[in-house]
């Protein structure tokens, strides 16, 4: 497992130093691509500088605000459906279509709505990112084994108890898997409205920097953005998978 | 018949909260559904809105088209090798999770302005997930298919050609749909920003005019096709894994 994430990591350093000789060689024009090293210069100077402190708190605090709506949404709308019959039968079909359809061209709508600012980019990045949570949060608790549904009623747990100590406990690896598409999908929902129709924030920023021509600028942002995405999502998957694997020991047992 | 009730049901309910919402918001700003499917209508009888409509296809079925081919081999070379499978899959689902429009800009700037950029943002969009599930079926393809290439002693080529494949077809219909859906999203989401045709450009534009029956009327339009598309997809799916679960 280690050696392999290594090995990743190796391919992916391969691929930058490439880059960095095909730009140091003139293969690849300055106008088009600045070479990696130059990328992570311009980095350190807006992190030093802190120009883009700012975009770049804003943009998080509503990734993080989007993802928590999401979850808890999305959790609540899961137990919802999977308690009723009706609205599993009448919801589901909708919820297989659901990423098909183009979401974020109803931004502006929320802008309407919402009125300028967070909360429209808010809304759609909960829009986009709550329906993986429903659809996490139905299959756990669908998965819930058998056995341990009998021990609560042989044990005579009341429904609250039934729902801490075993549904919970037992469809939290799904849960977790959910939340981290919920954050991968809330970064993207984000940045995109951003990008698309907003004063403020990163994806502003390099929206208004590419305008501009000022591509040092730009790729400085754009390669935080793809650190942070990177880094959270490879944590929230290692511990993903260390859910998982418990989950399978569990089984075994 | 039954088991059409409640989705018709959530339909319905669905329809009416638009209703509701169009009259808390005032009728100059969220239009109401019967309004907003006349006002479609209406556009769907123009020319400019076909227009706009064969532009986004073109260079959807372009994204499409290269996508399912390019993710199609990427991902049988990736699912028989399986080391290098191991070692690049992490950096495609880091891929899949980026928020790939803070790239769109390296890609106007390499393909520049156009119908290159926006089918290479679809493609961007469209490509991953193809690769990922036509390797995991790979990986999971059970040993006894890989024994009767062995025995029937076809050549490695063959073996894929007639043997792999064929096992796999369910899979990729299941990547298929998830690319239509995406490619058409990295198309529309490359007009918005990038283009003076298409629909995502006739979207972004009536965004700046602040007219939301439009938006909702392409939104409504694009909502129609994709889940119908996505509806076809798996009913093909469903069937052709009915049919080998059969045989």
């Amino acid at each position: 497992m280690r050696h392999r994430g290594l090995a990743s990591l190796a391919v992916v350093a391969a691929g930058i130093a490439a880059l960095q000789v095909a730009c140091e060689t003139g293969a690849i024009k300055r106008t088009i691509l600045i070479a990696p090293s130059d990328m992570a210069a311009s980095l350190w100077d807006i992190l030093q500088s802190g120009t883009f402190n700012h975009a770049i708190a804003l943009t998080l605090g509503e990734v993080a605000i989007a993802a928590v709506i999401a979850i808890v949404l999305g959790f609540s709308l899961g137990v919802l459906i999977h308690a009723s019959e009706f609205l599993r039968r009448g919801i589901e079909p909708y919820l297989v279509s659901y990423y098909a359809v183009p979401t974020i061209i109803f931004y502006p709508v929320f802008i309407v709505l919402l009125g300028v600012g967070s909360a429209p980019i808010i809304a759609i990045a909960v829009l986009l990112a709550s329906v993986a949570m429903i659809t996490a949060t139905v299959t756990g608790l669908d998965r819930v084994p058998r056995a341990l549904t009998r021990t609560a009623r042989v044990l005579r747990l009341s429904p609250l108890q039934r729902a801490l100590l075993i549904q919970l406990p037992a469809a939290a690896p799904y849960l977790f898997t959910g939340a981290r598409l919920v954050v991968a999908y809330a970064f993207i929902g984000v940045i995109a409205s951003e990008f698309i129709l907003s004063a403020d924030g990163m994806g502003y920023a390099i929206a208004y920097a590419y305008n501009n021509f000022d591509n040092r600028t730009m790729y400085g942002l754009m390669l935080l953005i793809i650190i942070v995405v990177a880094v959270v999502n490879t944590s929230l998957d290692l511990l993903d998978r260390r859910l998982q694997s418990r989950l399978q020991s569990g089984r075994g047992r | 018949m039954r088991k059409a009730v409640p989705p018709f049901v959530i339909a319905v309910v669905s329809l009416i909260a638009w209703q509701i919402l169009h009259a808390m918001a005032g009728s100059n700003t969220i239009s109401a559904p019967l309004q907003t499917i006349a006002f479609l209508t209406d556009i769907m009888a123009t020319t400019r809105f076909w227009l706009d409509v064969s532009e986004t296809g073109q260079a959807f079925l372009w994204a499409l088209l290269i996508s399912m081919a390019l993710g199609t081999s990427l991902g049988v070379a990736l699912g028989l090798s399986r080391g290098t499978g191991e070692v690049i899959e992490p950096i495609l689902v880091t891929f899949y999770a980026l928020p790939k429009v803070t790239l769109y800009p390296l890609v106007l700037l390499v393909f520049g302005l156009g119908l290159s950029a926006k089918v290479a943002f679809g493609v961007m969009h469209g490509l991953v997930p193809i690769t990922l599930l036509t390797r995991g079926a790979i990986t999971q393809l059970k040993p006894v298919y890989w024994r009767t290439a062995q025995v029937l002693r076809l050549n490695r080529r063959d073996a894929i050609r007639l043997v792999v494949l064929p096992a796999i077809v369910p899979e990729l219909i299941a990547g298929i749909r998830i690319s239509v859906s995406l490619s058409l999203l990295g198309v529309l989401i490359g007009e918005m920003f990038a283009s003076k045709r298409g629909l995502g450009f006739a979207a972004v534009n009536a965004m700046g005019r602040g007219d939301i029956r439009m938006i909702l009327a392409i939104g409504l339009f694009l909502s129609v096709f994709a889940i119908t598309a996505n509806a076809a997809l798996l009913a093909l799916e469903a069937g052709v894994r009915h049919r080998t679960a059969a045989r």
